[in-house]
């Protein structure tokens, strides 16, 4: 039910009011545009001084020194701690979303459908400091006291891939811990659109596979997965877009340091943890605190990335 | 040329009827297994959220006293268990300043420009534009909006500021009301607004007068929304409004907020100090889903 | 009876024509005094489209009902939105040629839109009340034009509803969400809210075709009334309906007026053959 819009009255047409009106919502429009390039061009400016003094070098350097007279700074470690952290975080979300969406829309009764939806999305209204403090005093003990202590030894002496649990690490915040947390708190979001395309799934295309002898579960790898492929990408993107971002819950729990992470129980950083842990106590103008900027330029180049391939991917679904 | 298929032999063939019961049974079983995943799944799912709830009532309603409500922050008393404890007033005071301070700012600006989105620009290049950009600034990282009000107003004023938080935070609101208001509005069909036109009505009045009172109830929820939504945003105000040990409310200075309390609190090392954080974080959590509730309902109740 | 009296003519009581077993109007006569006249009109739905109406002529008379039949898509509502110039809500939508009401001619851009609306006041198919009580809702239409007292706008409101035959149904209950009554007492409160503007002339845009058969009579009874104060156009898939209310019949074909009669002559010795046709139910 597209309708086009209405289109106010042309010229005089005594309607001074309505020139008004139609002039100050324009206004507001374009002030939103405003915003975005503002924020795009401070965090540049911002951080040109660090790009004029490190060059690309700022992209793979991993040394992060502020202290006076040798001050050198490389975001690599930063930025690569936030796309690993935000992929294992895809990695572990998106199997339990699906089993989410799947369960909410074929297999839950109709009785427990609306109260258990709802549950899931008041997990995404759940501010981040709150998993932040629950990643810390929950999750990273049981992380240490329940797997990294008793298992370590043992996940490390495996073959080939056992590098990946040897850390000497056991305080628990590590990129492990982030991931999971970030996991979480995006897992609402993915869950939530895909059973909303799930839903949007004609009737009429199940029916049809379903009177063929088809089970549950090729109804859904058959029919309803290439129909909606397009909107469950974009959701995943969406989810990522997200973690990419997510500041307080990361910074409670992944260690802070810098180092990149070689294995899940070393402690690393992310761009935004690096910025909310360093910035406010950082020198006006002072080289730290451009590179900071130029850290927070190049977060919003990457969210930008994926937020505007989101939206491509989901917009036959924000049509209506 | 092909052989000539013989279709009569194809549709007479004698069925193999011990493979067709074998896959029959796989298949089944695989179905199985996969409900027991999306069980297993689902059951995580709200294994955590239970955790976390459970979790926050658990260490923060033991917190929960008239103290924390009405005493601003003391330094830890750890080692001293008769000494007066400290609280959580200043935070309360200040977040409630900017959050709605934040709102108060935001939602002019955010219902202006989803009434200009639905009524003026539904399918033109600048309004496809401003969506796009009203999207990306809904789901970008919080803290890069804190980095660019600390450039532009925190720098100039020369110090933190609960202006400058409150700024930061409205920011966070426009894209959600925006959203929500365009939604509202774009419901509303065509004919009401044809009927209100009919009767001499100038394009203006019909948006202010009937739209705006048709959706209402569907904009309130997006302003609750965003509400719940700043209340717990922590990032922004970190480089913003900072954080302050005392009640005040002078905007020009740096200013508490529950978020910020409770991040300074909780890495302070001390446990009494992280008690009242922890008693912080579920009144936020408490707060927040009682917004959305509400919200939820409101919502409903309009359909 | 002689109709030269100026907005004087009375409908007769019908008597029973019947043609084909619509009950007609065989003896109204048609009013000289003309109260809008419209002139070589043609319609765009968008630029490069074709002509939606093809030079349009036909006259409105004074204080009777125009009602416009034919077939889906044939132009008839097209005709009534021009008329009250609803087409300047749509981008690409124009319209050229005249329609001239007191030598003036509507469709000029120089003809203030809102003043003309509250002298051509229109019903929808869809009730559409709006999301107030009733008795903002006709409030609003007043408001917009005349600036009244407490008291005046109370008269009003009362003598609008009761004008609609409904203010003995809600006179009781005038703070009472509009979104609470039925189908037909919503299109009748519609009524009363274009009425309550004082127009001159009120266009019904299939004004029943959404309602049960009880509200469908009692409306076209409410029409009957009005047209003793009001000019009215009325368009309608049914030509029952037509026959019933209408006194003069225009019919349309794809964009062209074919024929324009007194009802009684419309229905009983058509003079097209299309006009015919579509009376017999050949099509449409």
């Amino acid at each position: 039910m597209k309708s086009s819009a209405i289109a106010p009255a042309r010229r005089r047409s005594g309607s001074f009011g309505d020139i008004v009106f139609e002039w100050m919502c324009r206004a507001a429009g374009v002030f939103v545009l405003l915003l975005l390039g503002g924020i795009i061009v401070t965090l540049f400016v911002g951080g040109l001084p660090a790009f004029r003094q490190f060059g690309l070098d700022f992209l793979t350097s991993t040394r992060w020194d502020p202290v006076e007279g040798r001050e050198q700074f490389g975001g690599a470690v930063a930025i690569v701690g936030t796309v690993m952290s935000s992929i294992f975080a895809i990695i572990l979300a998106v199997p339990i979303a699906f089993g989410i969406a799947f369960f909410l829309t074929e297999l839950a009764p109709p009785w427990l459908r609306r109260p258990m939806g709802t549950a899931i999305e008041l997990l995404a209204a759940v501010p981040s400091i709150i998993f932040g403090m629950w990643g810390l005093f929950v999750l990273v003990p049981f992380i240490q006291r329940n797997i990294q202590l008793p298992f370590g030894d043992a996940l490390g002496a495996l073959p080939v891939v056992g590098f990946l649990f040897q850390s000497n690490n056991f305080a628990g915040t590590s990129i492990f811990a982030a991931s999971v947390v970030l996991a979480i708190m995006i897992l609402p979001f993915i869950a939530a659109t895909m059973r909303d395309v799930f839903e949007q799934v004609p009737p009429v295309y199940k029916e049809s596979a379903y009177g063929l002898g088809a089970t549950r579960w090729e109804v859904v790898t058959g029919v309803v997965i290439p129909y909606t492929r397009i909107s469950v990408v974009g959701g995943i993107m969406l989810g990522l877009g997200r973690a990419l971002g997510e500041t307080m819950a990361v910074t409670f729990v992944i260690g802070n340091a810098n180092r990149i992470a070689t294995s899940f129980f070393d402690p690393t950083t992310t761009i935004a943890s690096v910025i909310a842990m360093e910035f406010p106590e950082s020198l006006a103008g002072g080289l730290q605190q451009s590179s900071l900027f130029a850290l927070g330029f190049l977060l919003f180049l990457i969210s930008f990335i994926v937020l505007a391939s989101s939206r491509y991917l989901l917009r036959s679904r924000l049509k209506g | 040329m092909s052989a000539t298929i013989d279709l009569h032999a194809i549709a007479t063939r004698p069925r193999d009827e011990r493979a067709r019961l074998a896959r029959g049974r796989r298949r089944h079983l695989i179905d199985q297994a996969v409900r027991l995943f999306c069980l297993l799944a689902t059951g995580i799912g709200v294994f955590f959220l239970a955790s976390i709830l459970v979790t926050l009532i658990w260490r923060g309603a033991p917190a929960i006293d008239l103290t924390v409500f009405i005493t601003d922050f003391r330094p830890t008393t750890y080692g001293e268990p008769d000494a007066a404890k400290g609280g959580l007033l200043h935070a309360i005071l200040g977040s409630f300043v900017q959050a709605g301070m934040g709102v108060a700012i935001g939602t002019p600006i955010g219902i202006l420009v989803g009434t200009y989105l639905s009524e003026y620009a539904r399918q033109t290049a600048l309004g496809n534009a401003v969506r796009f950009v009203s999207d990306v600034l809904l789901s970008a990282p919080s803290i890069l909006v804190g980095l660019f009000i600390y450039q532009l107003v925190v720098l100039p004023m020369g110090g933190f500021s609960g202006l400058a938080g409150a700024l930061a935070l409205s920011i966070i609101v426009i894209p959600v009301v925006v959203r929500t208001t365009e939604d509202m509005l774009t419901l509303i069909p065509n004919t009401l607004r044809e009927a209100v036109v009919a009767l001499g009505a100038p394009k203006w009045k019909m948006i202010t007068l009937v739209a705006y009172r048709a959706a209402l109830s569907g904009i309130l929820t997006g302003i609750l929304l965003a509400f719940a939504r700043i209340a717990g945003e922590t990032a922004p105000l970190l480089l913003t409004s900072f954080g302050n040990n005392v009640v005040t409310w002078d905007l020009s200075n740096a200013m508490a907020s529950l978020p910020v309390a409770i991040y300074q609190q909780a890495n302070s090392g001390f446990p009494d100090l992280i008690q009242i954080a922890w008693a912080g974080a579920l009144m936020i959590t408490a707060g927040v889903l009682l917004v959305n509730i509400i919200a939820r309902t409101l919502l409903r109740k309009r359909i | 009876m002689n109709s030269e009296t100026q907005g004087d003519v009375t409908p007769q009581a019908a008597a029973t024509g019947s043609f084909g077993g619509m009950q007609v109007r065989s003896d109204a006569v048609l009013n000289t005094d003309i109260r809008i006249s419209i002139r070589n009109l043609d319609f765009f739905y968008g630029p490069g489209l074709s002509k939606a109406l093809k030079d349009i002529n036909l006259n409105f008379p004074n204080r009777q009902v125009t009602g416009l039949i034919g077939p889906s898509g044939c132009g008839k509502s097209t005709l009534l939105r021009v008329m009250n110039r609803m087409y300047s809500l749509y981008p690409g939508q124009r319209a050229e040629g005249e329609v001239l009401m007191d030598g003036v001619n509507l469709i000029d851009p120089s003809v203030d839109i809102n003043e003309l609306r509250s002298k051509i006041g229109m019903v929808f198919q869809k009730p559409t009340p709006f999301p107030m009580t009733i008795y903002e809702n006709i409030a609003f239409g007043v408001r917009l034009h005349e600036k009244l007292s407490k008291n005046e706008m109370d008269q009003r409101v009362e003598w609008a509803l009761s004008r609609a035959a409904i203010w003995g149904e809600v006179k009781d209950r005038l703070q009472a969400n509009a979104m609470s009554l039925s189908g037909g007492q919503q299109q009748r409160l519609c009524i009363a809210r274009t009425i309550a503007v004082r127009p001159e002339v009120i266009l019904f845009d299939e004004p029943t075709s959404a309602l049960d058969p009880i509200s469908t009579l009692k409306i076209e009874e409410l029409i009957d009334e009005l047209k003793r104060d009001f000019t009215i156009a009325i368009v309608t898939h049914n030509m029952q309906q037509a026959a019933r209310c209408a006194d003069q019949v225009a019919f349309f074909y794809l964009g062209e007026l074919i024929e324009v009669a007194p009802a009684a002559e419309m229905f009983t010795a058509p003079r097209q053959r299309k006009t015919q046709e579509y009376i017999t139910g050949r099509f449409g």
